[in-house]
């Protein structure tokens, strides 16, 4: 395959995608061919080391995105209502788990590979789902989707109303208050600051450049590509050395695909979950009602249809029958 | 029927006595789910409130916004079906009702589009899908405030046309 390395992936799709990206239209894509334009990763956990160089990269690159709140932070009411403040130095700082300043992290997880007992390590951040509940639930259009499989939040739009991470089947998305567009609105009474999360350098994507924590792995754990070529390799790799697959079906299917050498079961029992912290764990399709629904609204004014002819002919009906048995008509 | 007896009308006791309570409390439901997409009702207690804890879980208020969808698609094509089938010729449409048809098709063509981003590989632009949004929740209020100014003006949706209807017929 050769679109995978991380070169020969330069060479090619990236600056294709990269100019997909950057000249959205206001058309659906729905007469694409499924996953069509869609960039995926494929994170091979057996190559990860832990040195954080991705998580620098992260940091460094995507420094400028950061929030810089304004304080003191508006009286919330109701008083229920906390603020999310990341934005001391030494919260700032913090490295294991997604915050508003650190949209990737390395989790850890003690396992048992080929009877011998390991320590294994593994970038975690935004899966950007092919069918996101976050954009397609966010109220202002806030959290999107692009043609290219990123799934980001417009920093100048949200009003952080933590939604998106209510609904995320991971809890990715994270709030920092006192910065963005509710200061402007009503900011005691709506809103409470901006959702963060990895965007996957969407900038760096349109420019033709990888994202910063696939360029700046040592180990190339991570690469990109096109999602049918990731999924692919990803089984392909899986059925040669016995790997296990986690992100391709889950929530309906992800364009980020983790390579692990233990049942994501196994990985998931050992990882340290929490606020920030994802878990491993199977996920269902979160938007599959509205897809089901979404039928069954096409067919419904059908439905309506016959039911009025149906009252309209029986009205003509009686209309022709005798005053006395005419109730109605 | 007599050749000479009096033009019958059908009356729309049905719609009257079903379709309309139907439709209200449809609505009411509608206006409750749509307002529950936004993060207020956890926020402002009524989530606490017993029996409403469902209001404030964004999965089952979209449910119910689209279950709702469904049922209202059936209604819409219902009285539009017995509007012009039965009724036209002995009752017009009121100003009232032209505004509430002007704001509902609003809703629906916004509401549809809404529906169509939440496909799978369906991407709007940014912009329109926040114009999208904003419309169908500032139509859904102007059509709210209109229930309120038309009850108070008891503007309902029939007009009878009454000389017709009653008229003896000269030849």
């Amino acid at each position: 395959m050769t679109l995978l390395t991380r070169r020969s992936f330069l060479k090619t799709g990236l600056a294709t995608a990269g100019a997909a990206c950057a000249s959205q239209v206001p058309l659906p894509a729905a007469a694409q061919t499924k996953n069509d334009g869609e960039l995926a990763t494929l994170i091979d956990i057996r190559k990860c080391v832990g040195c954080e160089a991705c998580v620098e990269a992260c940091r460094e690159v995507n420094a400028a995105k950061y929030p810089e709140p304004e304080k003191p932070f508006p009286k919330m009411y109701p008083s229920r209502v906390k603020v999310a403040d990341w934005s001391g130095e030494d919260k700032r700082e913090v490295r294991d788990r997604l915050t508003p300043y650190n949209w990737l992290f390395i989790q850890w997880a003690t396992v048992v590979v080929d009877g011998e007992e390991q320590e294994i390590s593994f970038p975690r951040r935004c899966m950007h789902c092919q069918n996101p509940p976050c954009a397609d639930l966010c109220p202002w259009g806030a959290a999107r989707k692009l043609k290219n499989g990123i799934t980001l939040i417009h920093a100048d739009i949200c009003l952080g109303g933590r939604k998106c991470q209510v609904v995320c089947p991971w809890d990715i998305p994270q709030r920092q208050t006192g910065v963005g567009l509710y200061l402007d609105l009503l900011p005691s009474f709506a809103g409470n600051g901006v959702m963060y999360k990895c965007d996957r350098c969407y900038n760096r994507i349109a420019q033709g450049e990888l994202p910063a924590c696939i360029e700046q792995c040592p180990e190339e754990v991570q690469t990109i590509g096109p999602r049918s070529e990731i999924i692919a390799e990803a089984h392909r790799i899986a059925n040669e050395e016995g790997a296990y697959i986690y992100g391709e079906k889950e929530n309906g299917g992800t364009n980020t695909i983790y390579l692990s050498p233990v049942p994501f079961e196994t990985l998931n029992r050992s990882v340290d979950k929490g606020p920030g912290k994802p878990h491993f764990a199977p996920v269902e399709d979160q938007m599959a009602h509205a897809d089901n629904m979404a039928k069954a609204m096409l067919i419904a004014p059908f439905a309506g249809l016959a039911a009025g002819v149906s009252r309209v002919i029986r009205a003509a009906r009686r209309a022709d029958e005798p005053p006395e048995d005419n109730h109605e008509a | 029927m007599k050749p000479n007896a009096p033009k019958r009308y059908p009356k729309p006791y049905i719609e009257q006595k079903v379709i309309k309570p139907v439709y209200l409390v449809l609505l009411f439901m509608m206006g409750l789910t749509g307002f529950g997409q936004m993060p207020i009702f956890k926020r402002y207690y009524i989530a606490d409130i017993p029996g409403l804890e469902w209001t404030g879980k964004f999965y089952v208020t979209h449910y119910l916004h689209y279950l709702g969808a469904i049922v209202l698609f059936v209604l819409f094509a219902y009285v539009i079906v017995t509007y012009f089938g039965l009724f036209r010729r002995s009752h017009a449409l009121s100003k009232a009702a032209y505004v509430r048809i002007f704001l509902l098709a609003a809703i629906v063509v916004t509401g549809i589009f809404r529906t169509l981003k939440n496909l799978p590989n369906v991407v709007f632009s940014p912009n329109f899908t926040m114009f999208n949004d904003i419309s169908h929740l500032a139509f859904m209020m102007l059509l709210m405030v209109s229930g309120i100014v038309f009850s108070i003006t008891k503007s309902g949706w029939l007009v009878p046309r009454a000389f017709r209807q009653t008229a003896p017929r000269n030849d």
